[in-house]
Formats: C-alpha cells, structure tokens, sequence
C-alpha cells in the first residue's frame, strides 16, 4: 500500500462530530464513462448544446414518475437532523456531504425551475440556476454518497438522499456525464452476464477448480452445478463469490450447506451476477433488464426456488423490487409474473437469502455444526446498509438483524457486537457501496469507511475481536482495501458462510 | 363599514382560498405522482395497521426526530404541541355556542403559546450556534421563524399584556363565515397578528410548511414492507411488462 495523499481519520473512544471544512472534498471526481459505454446503455457521452434543456427534461420527468423524488424536494425544512449521520460528511467534515446539503444541490435548481418562490426570489428561498459548475457539484458529491439510506432513518420525514443521488446521477447520465466504472459494470453484466466480465467458460473451470480444492480440504465430494436443467433451487449470487477472496470463502460455504441438505441446486451462466448497478443509477428500466436475467435463468433452468448470495444490494433488489421488476414473487395478477409464480414453491418466501435458507436448516437441525472450529475466531458482524435498511429477512420486522447473528453464534462460540448505535438500522455503512467502489475514489472510500472502522476499533481494543463477519461482496471488496489504512490486517474481513463453512460437518 | 374592515375580510378569503386550493393542489399532485418501486425504510411495518401505527408515532411523537437528535426534537415537539393547543384554542373565535373541549382548553392553549414560542427560540438558536445548521439556512429559514415567532409574540401580547375587544373580533370572524359582515377592531397589535396569519396561510402550500402533507405521503414511512408477498407496480412501469415482457 503506497501512503495516501490524505490524512487518515484518528480513531476516537467516541465518535465525534467535525467542524465544517467547506470544500474539502470538492477536488473528488471519478473518471467519467467514455463513448462506446455510454453509447451501449443509450446516454450521452458529453455535454451537447442543449444540455441544460436536457436536465430539466429529465428532472421533470423523474419529479413525475416517482413520489419518493417529488416529496422529498419539497418537504425538508432544514432542521439540521441529518447533518451529522452521513459516514462520508463523518469521515471528510466536508458539509456537502452533509445529507440535507447533499439533496439541496438537486433541491435549489428544483426550486429555481420548478417553485413560484424560486422563480420569482430565487436569493430568498435559496434556489439557484442550473450552470455547469453546479454539473460538476453534481457528479462530484452524488459519487460521494454510497445510497446507503442512514441519513433517511433519522429523517423527520423520512427523506431518503440516496432517492436524490439516484436522480441526480441519471440526469447526469442523460446529459452525458456518466460514470465510468458502474456504466462499464452495467455493460458487462449485460452482455457477458456479470459484473466481473467472467464469461462462462471460465466460470465453469473456476467452479471445477473450486470443487477439487474442497475435496482435497474435506475428502467429500461438494458439487458446484452450473446450468443444471430442473435443479430444484437456483443461486444467484455475486460475481465476486467466484474468485475474490475473502468472497470465495462464502461460495464454499453455500455448496457445503446445500450439500449437507441434500438438494439439488445449479447456478446459471446466464445469471451468474447478483448485484445489480442498474439500482446505484436510479435507472428503472437499465435495473429492470439488469434483474430480467434473473427471471429468464429460472424459466429457463425451470428451477422452483430462488436463493440469493451474499450481496448487500443485490438482495436489496431482489428482495424489495424483483418481484415488481421481474414477477419474481407472489401475488401477480398479470400474466407475465403469472408465467413465473406458478412454477416457483408457494411453500416458501422468493426470493429467499443464503442466511434464511441455513437458518432454517440450522432450526430444524438438519445439519451438523461444530462451533469449536472458529474458536480461533472473535467475531463481530456488520450490518450491510443495504440489507439492514432496504430488506428484510424472515417473518419478522428486523430478522435481517437476527438471522445472520443467530447463524454467527450457532457456528461460532465467540461473537461481540460493536456499539449499538453504529449497527442494526443505524449501522455505518462500508464507505464503497453505490457504485464508489473504484480506485479512483480511494479517498472517499478511506474517509467514509471511518466511522465502522473507529467502531471496530473500540471491539477490537476491548472485546479482543479478530473477525468481522458481513454479507456483501461491496462491503467484503471495500473493507479489504480499506482495512490496512486502519493498521487493520485484511484478512480481518469475511463472510458469514466462511464461518458456516469452516463449521459445518459433512458426511 | 370601514375600508379597513373590508381590507381584511378580502385578505381572509384569499388567504383561506389559497391555503385550502394551494394545499388541495399538492395533496392532489402528491398522490396522483406514483411510487413505482418499495422503499420503505426497513425495519418496516409488514401490515398496513402497522404502517398507521408507524406513521402516527412519527406525527404525534416526531420519533425519528427523536432518534436522531434530541435539542431538536425538545424544541420542535414543543413548538408543534404548542402550535396545536394554541390552535385549538382559537376555536373560540369560529363557533358560538362552544363545545366543551374547546372551552376546557381555554387555559391550557393559552399558556401552550410559551412553550410554542419557546420552542420556536431554540429552533432560532440552532440556525446561528450550530455550524451544520448555520451552513444549511437559507433566508426564508429564518424569516419563517421570525414570522412564527412574531405570530406567538403578537397573540401572547394581546392575552397578557394589552387585551383587544375579543367579543366585536369573534364577531368579525363569525361574520366571516356566515358572510354578514361585522367591523374589526383597530388595534395595531391585533392587525399585525392577523396580517401575519394571512401571511402564513399564503405562503404554506407554497414552502417547506409543505412537510406538513409531505410526512404522510412519504414512500420510507408509508410502505408495507411485503414486497416478496405482494407485487408493488406503478402503471408505468406495468406498461413495460407488455411492451417487452
């Protein structure tokens, strides 16, 4: 790790809240999406003359498609609830990135173009023209919020900023100002099937490859099924989980569980991607053909179950929005989700995650567990921001909170959980969801990852933790980056069927 | 009948008439615009008498406020329950005879105005001590503070201090409503404050007064959390399922 060229947050015995730095953060911009990737996803690729035409357009018309949008421009009254809760304004004290002024650079060009006050006394109301210095405030501070939804817990109103950075980054889209490394995912997964660019012959060695090392480990055949035709569950799970580490480590882990059970599974190479950037964009339709893979794999496979990886927002997605992008679910009165839903098994939630699927089995003990194997292990768990204020899991209000935490404890004898107010719905988010995972945001990422890290810190000082379980490839990828600028080892992170896998007994 | 009378019964019903249309405009606007995808805020209620309980926790109690920070939860619950009570106070001057409710908060209304203005100063103070807020206020920040406040001074002077001809007001004010018009007294004190009422209902569907409404048709706060039970499609994008299902 070369040293950074910025300073590193100190860790605190509390978090404190810093004093406005204005503009220390402004010099932040992410490469920009060039010609042939723009092209591909139907956008622009530079400001063309009629650019500011173009956003009003595109600001109208999002006011009019979503409520979420055109409630939350004008229901802030700048009550300053917010200004301390965002992990980048946290880690950078820089005050755009303060959630309310974070949604005020969309909120003052909605005043001046859309509101009599800002059209008639924009100094009053603080409704400003839309030039292209406010363009690049734009695509430098809405590549600055990883949409992870803590600002819209603690909203009076619930205002939820990553509503608005959505917004605001498709706009910038149509105008021509795209970022390069989600519109490159957005591509590959799209025409190679996932975010990796794996195409599946190489899917298929790797998965050969993964299959001997397990039987080399445990004597026990372990099968990773690709393309099965009639497997009765399809996982879709991140790109990551094939050949990332610590990810990898989790893919073992749901082949030993599904092996342990006895069923037949398959994963597919036309849907061999669980995220879906298509949600980072706040493009429905980009995110709705994203997710249409998905629903195309399991026609076609003819699977009856659906079961997601670990993947943050990809289960934000697949549990809050396939079943309305997709017919992925219940209940359609349409015949495209009928088409779906009378082949899928009414006799469980679909979608269904990874931990649900274990917990269940782990309930009904139907597999055999040995805790002692992470007795090396002092574990704690991070709630992804995706999974814990966009989903849920189970029956219950929260059991996205309790069913990864059951499953730690049930294969671990050593489990502490960071401070309350920095997990469960409050919990900080990694510092690299939204579409910032990318080198050219480092800074960002280093600086926003401050408040888990400073959290982490005070278990590690006084509960002795070594491990910290997640289950998100963003936040496994962003942690294992970020870790050593922390003094941190990186091998600190993994995930929660990493644990399962080096607990699970096989026969 | 004086000029002046005749001023403030037309302000009152262009006043009264584009609160009512401004707001009955948005409301419309909110509703009509669809929520195309689930986002409630989780952990979410998975019924809809959950949902209502939600929402009337974060209406009644502000408690996600109160989550987030206390200072400002202190004082703008306390500005809000105060508004409420003054208000409901103010009843008095539209209806004769009283109900009993209306007559049994008399007192408790007019000393609410205390902890109403009270809370309204803390608000103040937050905008110029607090460097994050200080950061995010606008002019019209303050000036609807300063017009809030002036409304609370303005009514407690008239209460404590300088007491106007309240029988020949609530007279104006029935007359008002049955349209037999009565003359208003000339009282600066009570000019100003009902000038500054006219002002406040003018600009409320026109401003951030608009968190009012806003709050209940807010999709974080609103949603059922049963997405994978239920299929949640806004007419346009069901459009999309026949065009290239």
């Amino acid at each position: 790790m070369a040293a950074p060229e910025f300073e590193i947050p100190k860790f605190k015995e509390h978090l404190e809240v810093p004093k406005i730095q204005e503009g220390s953060m402004a010099h932040i911009k992410s490469f920009i999406s060039p010609q042939p990737t723009q092209e591909f996803l139907g956008y622009p690729w530079e400001l063309g003359e009629d650019w500011k035409e173009r956003a009003l357009f595109k600001m109208g018309d999002l006011l009019g498609k979503y409520r979420s949008l055109r409630v939350f421009m004008d229901a802030c009254v700048h009550c300053g609830a917010c200004t301390d809760k965002c992990h980048y304004y946290l880690g950078s004290a820089d005050p755009k990135n303060m959630p309310v002024a974070r949604q005020e650079l969309m909120r003052k060009v909605y005043r001046r173009y859309f509101t009599l006050p800002g059209k008639i006394a924009p100094w009053l109301v603080g409704a400003e023209d839309l030039t292209k210095e406010t363009l690049a405030d734009w695509y430098s501070y809405y590549h600055q919020c990883s949409e992870c939804r803590r600002c819209s817990v603690y909203c009076p109103y619930g205002i939820d900023t990553a509503e608005v950075t959505m917004a605001g980054r498709e706009i910038l889209n149509y105008v021509g100002m795209g970022q390069k490394y989600s519109n490159e995912i957005l591509g590959k997964v799209q025409k190679i099937g996932n975010n990796l660019g794996l195409p599946g012959p190489a899917l298929e060695d790797t998965l050969a490859g993964l299959e001997e090392d397990i039987e080399a480990d445990t004597g026990v055949p372990v099968k990773m099924p690709l393309d099965v035709q009639g497997a009765e569950i399809l996982l879709v799970t991140p790109s990551a989980d094939f050949f990332s580490e610590p990810h990898v480590e989790s893919l073992i882990g749901y082949a030993k569980v599904f092996h342990a059970a006895g069923v037949s599974w398959t994963l597919s190479s036309h849907a061999s991607e669980a995220g879906n950037f298509g949600l980072f964009n706040g493009n429905y339709e980009t995110m709705r053909k994203v997710a249409m893979r998905i629903r195309d794999a399991a026609l076609e496979l003819g699977v009856k179950r659906i079961i997601v990886g670990e993947c943050g927002h990809a289960w934000r997605v697949a549990y809050s929005f396939w079943n309305t992008l997709t017919g992925l679910g219940f209940d359609g009165k349409d015949p495209f989700s009928i088409e779906l839903q009378q082949q899928l098994d009414h006799r469980y939630p679909q979608p269904m995650h990874i931990c649900e699927y274990t917990w269940d089995l782990i309930q009904n003990n139907a597999i055999k567990l040995d805790p002692s194997a992470n007795d090396d292990k002092v574990i704690t768990y991070h709630d992804s921001c995706n999974v814990a204020r966009g989903s849920r899991m189970g029956d219950e209000a929260g059991g996205q909170f309790t069913i990864p935490r059951n499953i730690i404890k049930a294969v671990a004898n050593n489990f502490h959980d960071m401070a309350a107010e920095t997990i469960g719905e409050g919990t900080f988010c990694c510092g690299g969801g939204g579409g910032l995972l990318t080198d050219d945001l480092i800074e960002v990422r280093v600086k926003g990852a401050y408040p888990r890290m400073n959290a982490l810190n005070n278990v590690v000082q006084e509960e002795k933790v070594n491990f910290m379980a997640t289950i998100c490839a963003i936040c496994k990828a962003q942690f294992t980056k970020v870790l050593p600028y922390y003094g941190f080892d990186r091998s600190m992170v993994g995930g929660v069927h990493q644990l399962v896998s080096a607990a699970i007994k096989l026969d | 009948m004086t000029s002046l009378t005749v001023f403030y019964i037309g302000l009152f019903y262009v006043a009264t008439l584009i609160l009512i249309a401004g707001l009955a405009y948005r409301i419309y606007e909110y509703s009509r615009t669809p929520a195309p995808l689930k986002i409630p805020t989780t952990p979410a209620p998975t019924t809809n008498a959950g949902v209502a309980y939600r929402m009337a926790r974060e209406v009644v109690l502000f408690e996600s406020l109160f989550k987030s920070n206390k200072w400002i939860w202190v004082f703008g619950w306390l500005f809000h329950v105060g508004l409420a009570l003054v208000l409901f106070r103010h009843v008095r001057y539209f209806q004769e005879p009283l109900w009993f409710v209306v007559e049994f908060v008399q007192p408790f209304g007019k000393y609410a105005s205390f902890a109403m203005v009270a809370g309204l100063a803390g608000l103040w103070a937050r905008r110029f001590l607090v460097d994050r807020v200080r950061y995010i206020s606008t002019p019209s920040d303050h000036l609807i503070l300063a017009l809030l406040i002036a409304i609370g001074l303005s009514g407690m002077m008239m209460s404590f201090v300088a007491h106007t001809d309240i029988v020949n007001l609530k007279a104006f004010m029935l007359g008002l409503m049955t349209f037999d018009f009565q003359p208003l007294p000339t009282d600066t004190i009570l000019l100003v404050h009902l000038t500054l009422v006219a002002l406040l209902m003018i600009i409320f569907p026109i401003s951030k007064l608009l968190h009012a409404p806003g709050i209940f048709f807010s999709p974080t706060r609103n949603q059922t959390d049963n997405p994978r039970e239920h299929r949640h499609i806004a007419p346009w994008a069901a459009a999309l399922d026949r065009d290239n299902g």
